[in-house]
């Protein structure tokens, strides 16, 4: 249990990141002001107050480890930390920007900036807990402000939240919403990616871009078979796995085998 | 004394009339989202009339029909489950109080009387199977049952099967025969209306009918042959326990790991797979507690955690885990197969999935040696449940991480 002589301390803090899933949090309204009431939030530049040195209970990391400097801020706030918990794709999978890993990184930068040797980045973008431990995972792109929520309050109750590992599906027909896979044709992630949002696309007639990482047991490379099958070109199978979450092994890895696949085919096209 | 009447098709709106008058609030098949669904009926205008489906494995299409009628189409991904096993439902809630005792409190439904329009042979059987899971026994289950003992059913004789419907093959259908209140038999200028039970032939004798021609209840026959001759996917003669059980180490488990994605949808709109899981939420102050009961998947290896290890860890296995569930020990267990032919798992699988082939190949002795058991995926160590992220120190999960 979390100390009862004082109030819970809270801090969410930002590495390389877009400020979606601080904003995600902070768009709770009423009930962030709630948990206002009985913790203090010590640190949140999105929403006021900074104070990044502060030691807290939970500190909620939003973003990826991508510069020399990160790493060192990253052990830090580890140490004046009770629990760690990352949130969103950046912090728990690297994120978007991670694509560079796949990609000569060094090379884009030359391309894009005047003075590329001012840029500090380092070669590959990472998780969070590639450097140090975490001790609660929330994905998505950006995170489910609720589930934030979620975690803190069973975090300040004494327990581990409660996460579900279902896929995307499970939700979907929780919520009666029809495949849109099976009855429109539709490409949709949502067989292979963690559920958290509330089906959100698909209750809206897209397919799932499995922003929330993969399903605890993902076949991504049964369903990339499938999509090949179907008719979809090897190149925009690995293009959807290898999106928001693409450092995550299980889109990672069945997406590198098809991007092989289209440098493979594009080999054998030059070849007389 | 089996009540048949004839219902004229410009009297067909009298029934939900009747109905509503009765104090039922009507459910009834519509479409929605490129789908036939199952929701609050506001009139017959709204039923899917001249419109027919396309099912296939991994495929679901509307079309428009070659006929005018109302129910020219078989299952949709819904059958009965959702109205009687909720979704998502909270069962209790407990609150401390200022003296520091725990109050708990019951969360029954607020179930209404509702009537059901629509409902297949092949739903009635997974509803009798629902039936004897939720209600035997000394403690029956109170939602369950709150929500079904106000259910008043209008089933309709299938007059043609869908390309995934085998319920012949199962013994359900396609002709209703039990667990219905009415039983409609649709003809191009009406219905034959068959009540079943004392109130059935209540609100039958508040209907404007007449009497049902020989010529009439030939038709509904006709239809009734047809959809069972249009009907293709069979089930392995014998035992399917005892060949289930034989195949437990057949190799064919490990073909479907290049197919099967785990994500559940089969267990979804299955009319009979009726797991669930309970989630405890927790207000701020920790004074109050809700305790939610929602729909789970045994592909979800959470749903085999047991004190520290994930049983069955593998994906080859889960899926061995349903079917021999479904169409196995389920036997030993509710005194018949848990499948009842409605095709849903077949059609809503993402990748086309067909049981009747899959059981078809595992009634057959390997082609080649069997191994030992399903061959666990390369890099997974069985029983464990793999962290997400690549290359970190283990995130603890819900239940192995302890508070101090």
């Amino acid at each position: 249990m979390i100390t009862p002589h004082r109030r819970p301390r809270i801090a969410v803090h930002k590495f390389s990141s877009c400020d979606g899933c601080q904003l995600a949090f902070l768009n709770l309204g009423e009930p962030l002001l709630a948990l206002a009431e009985h913790v203090d939030i010590l640190h949140f530049a999105e929403a006021g107050p900074v104070d990044e040195s502060a030691e807290a209970d939970i500190a909620f990391i939003e973003g990826s480890v991508a510069t020399s400097t990160d790493a060192a801020r990253l052990r830090g706030i580890r140490e004046r930390s009770r629990y760690l918990v990352t949130i969103g794709a950046c912090a728990t999978a690297g994120g978007l920007q991670a694509l560079r890993n796949l990609a000569d990184g060094q090379a884009w930068i030359e391309g894009v900036y005047a003075s590329p040797e001012d840029i500090d980045l380092m070669a590959d973008s990472t998780p969070i807990a590639r450097t140090v431990r975490v001790d609660l995972e929330l994905w998505g792109c950006p995170v489910n402000g609720e589930q934030v929520l979620g975690a803190a309050q069973a975090l300040l109750a004494g327990h581990l939240p409660y996460v579900d590992h279902a896929a995307v599906c499970t939700e979907c027909k929780r919520r009666q919403a029809v495949c849109v896979m099976v009855a429109q044709g539709t490409p949709c992630l949502g067989p292979v990616t963690g559920t958290g949002c509330g089906a959100l696309c698909p209750r809206w007639q897209r397919g799932c871009y499995a922003c929330y990482g993969p399903a605890v047991q993902a076949n991504a490379a049964a369903l990339a078979s499938y999509l090949a099958d179907s008719g979809m070109p090897p190149d925009e199978i690995a293009r959807r796995l290898l999106f928001i979450n693409n450092q995550a092994p299980a889109f990672h890895d069945a997406g590198r085998d098809w991007q092989a696949r289209v440098i493979q085919r594009s080999g054998d096209e030059e070849t007389p | 004394m089996k009540v048949q009447r004839f219902l004229a098709r410009d009297r067909f709106p009298s029934l939900l009339a009747r109905l509503e008058e009765a104090g039922y609030d009507v459910i009834g098949p519509q479409v929605r989202d490129h789908a036939i669904v199952f929701d609050a009926l506001a009139s017959v205008e709204a039923l899917p009339r001249g419109i027919t489906d396309d099912q296939a494995p991994g495929r679901y299409r509307l079309a428009a029909s070659s006929s005018d009628r109302y129910f020219d189409w078989a299952t949709g991904p819904q059958a009965l489950k959702p109205l009687t096993f909720a979704p998502r439902e909270t069962l209790w809630t407990s609150e401390t109080r200022d003296d520091g005792t725990l109050v708990f409190r019951e969360r029954l439904p607020e179930a209404r009387p509702t009537a059901v329009i629509g409902v297949r042979a092949c739903d009635l059987a997974a509803l009798a199977i629902h039936d004897r899971h939720f209600l035997h026994g000394a403690a029956p289950d109170p939602h369950y049952r709150a929500r079904r003992e106000n259910l008043f059913l209008v089933a309709v004789n299938c007059a043609r099967s869908a390309a995934t419907c085998f319920c012949t093959a199962t013994g359900d259908g396609p002709r209703v025969t039990h667990g219905h209140d009415l039983a409609l038999g649709e003809l191009d200028d009406g219905f034959v209306v068959e009540a079943h039970t004392d109130r059935g032939r209540e609100l039958l004798a508040t209907l404007d009918t007449s009497e049902a021609t020989a010529e009439a209840l030939a038709e509904v026959e006709a239809g009734l042959a047809r959809a069972a001759d249009q009907q293709h996917r069979r089930l392995p003669a014998g035992s399917l326990p005892e060949q289930l059980q034989a195949a437990v180490a057949h190799p064919h488990w490990q073909d479907l790991d290049d197919r099967c994605l785990t994500c559940g949808n089969c267990t979804a709109v299955c009319p009979t797979c009726f797991c669930q899981t309970h989630v405890d939420a927790i207000s701020l102050d920790g004074r109050e507690a809700s305790h939610v009961r929602q729909w789970e998947t045994c592909f979800n290896p959470d749903h085999s955690y047991i004190h520290g290890t994930v049983i069955r860890a593998e994906r080859p296995q889960r899926y061995r885990q349903w079917l021999t569930h479904k169409f196995g020990t389920w036997v030993a267990q509710y005194g018949r197969s848990g499948c009842v032919g409605c095709g849903r798992c077949i059609a809503w699988c993402p990748v086309g999935i067909d049981v009747t082939e899959e059981l078809a190949a595992l009634s057959q002795a390997p082609t080649n040696a069997p191994d030992e058991a399903p061959a666990p995926t390369p890099g997974r160590v069985p029983g464990t449940v793999p962290s997400k992220a690549q290359g970190q120190a283990p995130a603890p999960n819900r239940r192995e991480g302890k508070d101090d």
